[in-house]
C-alpha cells in the first residue's frame, strides 16, 4: 500500500511573494548562514566591515551569494536559499533596523513601508494563493 | 506536587526589547504597545511563579545552523543573552531549574516526545523580550526559567496539533514532579507577520483577533489550523502562533482570561498578548 499520510509541501510554492525555507534551502545556504552567524561576535563584525570581500572569502559560499551580500540584496539572498533570521545579522551589523531590512525586499521604500505598517500592515487579500488568486 | 497555575502569551518582537533597553517605552510609537503590558506587570507581582517554562523559537542565534531540532529543552544551569548582531541585551542571566527540567526531559520522552536537550546555548530575544515585558528591568529575574525552543523557521514545523499534545505532555510532566512548585507556561511569538519577499509586512488582524477569541474557551478548532493556512493567512513568521497552543494546552480544560491585548504594529509585527489563570 502506498503511504497516504505524507504531507505535500508543493503548495508552499503557491503563496505569492513568498519563499518558504525548507530542508534543501537550509543546506544550500549552510555556508552563507555560517557567515551570518559569525557576525554575532563584535570582533568578526569589525573584521567584516574592514574588508568585506576578504572576510567573505573565508566561507565556502557561492560567488552569487557573496555578491548578493556585498550588494546587501536580501531578496536575492532569500532566492539563493537564505532565511531572514540569519540574514538579519548582516542588517544589524550595518546598523539597520529589522524594519528597514524587511522593507528592502518589499518593493517599497523604507518610508512607504513604515507608513503601510502604521496603517495596519499589508492585507492578505489577493495574496493568499497564486492559483486561487485570493 | 508541582502545578501549572497560569499561562501568558506574548509576541517577542526584537524591537520591543530595544525600546525597553534604550528607554523609549514612552515614545509616541511605543507607548500604546507598552500600555498593553501594564496589567501583567502588576498581576505578576502577586503571581510570581517559582518556574516559567518559556516556549519560544531560537532565531538562528544558538540553533538552526548545525543542528535543527524540532523541540529542544534548555538544559544548561544558566543562559546568557545572545549577541544577535548588535551586542548582548543588557538583561539578567536566565537561570534554569535543573531538577524540574530533568524531570520534564525524561517524562516527555516517556510520553513519546523525543526531545533534544541543549547543554549549552545563549537565549535570544525570543526568550528575553517576554521576560522584560512581564518583569521589567530587575537586577535578577525573579524566578527560574526553563527554555523550550520550537522550530518555526525550517519547514515543515511541527503541526499545531502536535504542539497541543506537547502542551498536554508538559502538563502531565509537571503534575508528576514531587516538589511543591508554582509553574507558569509562557507561549511566545506571533501574531501575524512576514519578514521576507514582496509579501513582507503582511498583517491579518481578522485572523489574529479570532485566534485570541477562541484560545481561552474554544481552543479545539485552533488545533487543526494547518501549517499551510498559517503561512497563507498570517505570513511566514506568523506560524509562531503554534507556540501559543503549547501554552494553552498545558493549562488544561478551563481557564480564566485575565487580560487580552492586540495592537498593530510593532516594527513588522502584530502584537498579541493574553494572561490566563488555570482553573484546575
Amino acid at each position: 500500500m502506498p503511504r497516504t499520510r505524507l504531507y505535500s509541501l508543493d503548495e508552499l510554492d503557491d503563496i505569492p511573494g513568498t519563499k518558504v525555507f525548507r530542508a534543501r534551502e537550509s543546506r544550500l545556504s549552510y555556508h552563507l548562514h555560517k557567515f551570518c552567524m559569525s557576525l554575532m561576535k563584535a570582533e568578526n563584525r569589525e573584521a567584516f566591515k574592514a574588508d568585506e570581500r576578504a572576510y567573505l572569502d573565508q566561507y565556502k559560499m557561492s560567488e552569487e551569494q557573496k555578491q548578493a551580500v556585498l550588494d546587501r540584496d536580501l531578496a536575492k539572498l532569500i532566492e539563493l536559499g537564505g532565511n531572514m533570521y540569519f540574514l538579519v545579522k548582516i542588517a544589524s551589523t550595518d546598523g539597520w533596523s529589522a524594519q528597514k531590512a524587511v522593507s528592502s525586499m518589499s518593493g517599497m521604500s523604507a518610508d512607504e513601508y513604515a507608513q503601510m505598517m502604521l496603517a495596519g500592515g499589508r492585507s492578505p487579500e489577493g495574496l493568499r494563493s497564486k492559483k486561487e488568486q485570493n | 506536587m508541582a502545578r501549572i497555575t497560569a499561562g501568558i502569551a506574548t509576541s517577542h518582537v526584537p524591537a520591543i526589547g530595544a525600546a525597553i533597553d534604550l528607554g523609549k517605552t514612552k515614545d509616541l510609537y511605543w507607548a500604546p504597545v507598552f500600555q498593553g503590558y501594564e496589567f501583567v506587570k502588576e498581576w505578576i507581582k502577586s503571581n510570581t511563579p517559582d518556574v516559567v517554562i518559556l516556549v519560544y523559537n531560537d532565531h538562528a542565534s544558538s540553533l538552526m545552523l548545525d543542528i535543527v531540532p524540532t523541540f529542544a529543552l534548555g538544559f544548561a544551569e544558566e543562559f546568557q543573552s545572545a549577541d544577535e548582531g548588535w551586542g548582548r541585551r543588557p538583561v539578567p542571566v536566565v537561570k534554569n531549574h535543573l531538577d524540574l527540567a530533568a524531570h520534564i526531559a525524561e517524562q516527555l520522552v516517556i510520553d513519546e516526545f523525543d526531545i533534544t536537550l541543549i547543554n549549552e546555548m545563549d537565549v535570544d530575544h525570543g526568550c528575553t523580550v517576554p521576560l522584560s515585558l512581564v518583569f521589567g528591568q530587575p537586577e535578577e529575574w525573579p524566578c527560574k526559567v526553563i527554555p523550550l525552543a520550537v522550530n518555526v523557521t525550517q519547514f515543515p514545523t511541527p503541526s499545531g496539533e502536535r504542539c497541543w499534545k506537547l502542551g498536554e505532555a508538559l502538563r502531565n510532566a509537571v503534575k508528576t514532579f514531587p516538589e511543591d512548585l508554582d509553574v507558569q507556561v509562557w507561549g511566545t511569538g506571533g501574531m501575524s507577520h512576514q519578514l521576507q519577499g514582496t509579501r513582507a509586512g503582511l498583517i491579518n488582524e481578522e485572523f489574529d483577533r479570532r485566534f485570541i477569541d477562541l484560545l481561552a474557551h474554544e481552543p479545539e478548532e485552533l488545533k487543526y489550523i494547518t501549517r499551510l493556512e498559517y503561512l497563507r493567512e498570517t505570513g511566514t513568521e506568523g506560524i509562531e502562533l503554534i507556540m501559543w497552543l503549547i501554552m494553552r494546552a498545558s493549562l488544561g480544560y478551563g481557564v480564566e482570561e485575565k487580560k487580552r491585548f492586540y495592537r498593530v504594529p510593532a516594527s513588522n509585527t502584530a502584537v498579541g498578548h493574553v494572561v490566563y489563570e488555570a482553573k484546575s
